[in-house]
């Protein structure tokens, strides 16, 4: 179970993802993210996981299918992320590379997912 | 070594039972006492492996996926996730990192993460039969003393 809620902030979109990111809801993830990105002719995706309480590799596939989308639009990505374990699995898919991981300060390993 | 506890279940191949099946696989392991992030590493293996049968085994039909957990008295865990569809040609393959014939959303790390998050990933698959992955963790005992 996933929720969305998306927040516009001049041509930058924010989605703040609350709940678990699974290969079942990032089809609807996917959906939902990008209609809002064109109607809000957004130049800036801002994925936000820091309510995100599971995530599988699947959240990988959806971060890389929004990056490509950002790029064909000429914007740019940029992921928030505050759990360990899950920046881990993106680091272990080489978003580092990609330079859209927003460095911040990881909660303790232990308190999440 | 007969397990002191053990249970299989079985569900369609349907995306919508994949967070069933990592809680229940993580609910019936939970009677080890095991540390949250121990719990957390096998929820996202478990999650990987369903999530592989969902997508790939049956492209043209919902089949069955089963997924049965073993505990032994020592904390090793064994989870089977086991589907009769059209099997893994070239398993070598599949699990290098980053392949995937998943298509464009898929990253190809399913089984780099299951491999990441657990102590051993044996896969036996066979073409139009098939694919069984069995992941092994550890359970570190309460009471054991760790360096």
């Amino acid at each position: 179970m996933v929720e969305v809620k998306l927040e516009r902030a001049g041509d930058s979109l924010t989605a703040l993802l609350r709940g678990e990111i699974d290969h079942h809801a990032a089809g609807g993830l996917r959906e939902e993210i990008d209609t809002a990105v064109m109607q809000a002719g957004a130049k800036t995706l801002i994925l936000d996981f820091s309510g995100i309480s599971f995530m599988d590799s699947s959240g990988i596939g959806l971060i890389l299918g929004r990056y490509r989308m950002m790029k064909g639009r000429g914007g740019t990505l940029s992921v928030r992320c505050t759990s360990a374990r899950q920046l881990l699995v993106m680091k272990m898919a080489g978003l580092e590379k990609l330079q859209i991981l927003q460095q911040e300060r990881t909660e303790n390993h232990e308190t999440d997912q | 070594m007969k397990p002191i506890n053990e249970t299989r279940i079985s569900f369609p191949a349907r995306s919508a039972n994949e967070g069933f099946a990592r809680a229940a696989a993580a609910a019936f392991v939970s009677q080890l006492d095991p540390a949250v992030d121990e719990l957390a590493d096998l929820r996202t293996a478990v999650s990987e492996a369903v999530t592989n049968c969902i997508v790939h085994a049956y492209p043209n039909s919902i089949g069955t996926v089963t997924l049965s957990v073993k505990l032994f008295e020592n904390g090793r865990v064994v989870v089977r996730i086991r589907d009769r569809g059209c099997g893994i040609p070239d398993i070598k393959k599949a699990m290098e990192p980053l392949f995937t014939t998943g298509g464009e959303e898929r990253s190809g790390l399913g089984f780099s993460v299951m491999q990441s998050f657990t102590d051993k990933v044996r896969v036996t698959s066979h073409p139009g039969k098939g694919t069984t992955v069995t992941l092994e963790k550890y359970i570190r005992m309460r009471g054991e003393v760790h360096t």
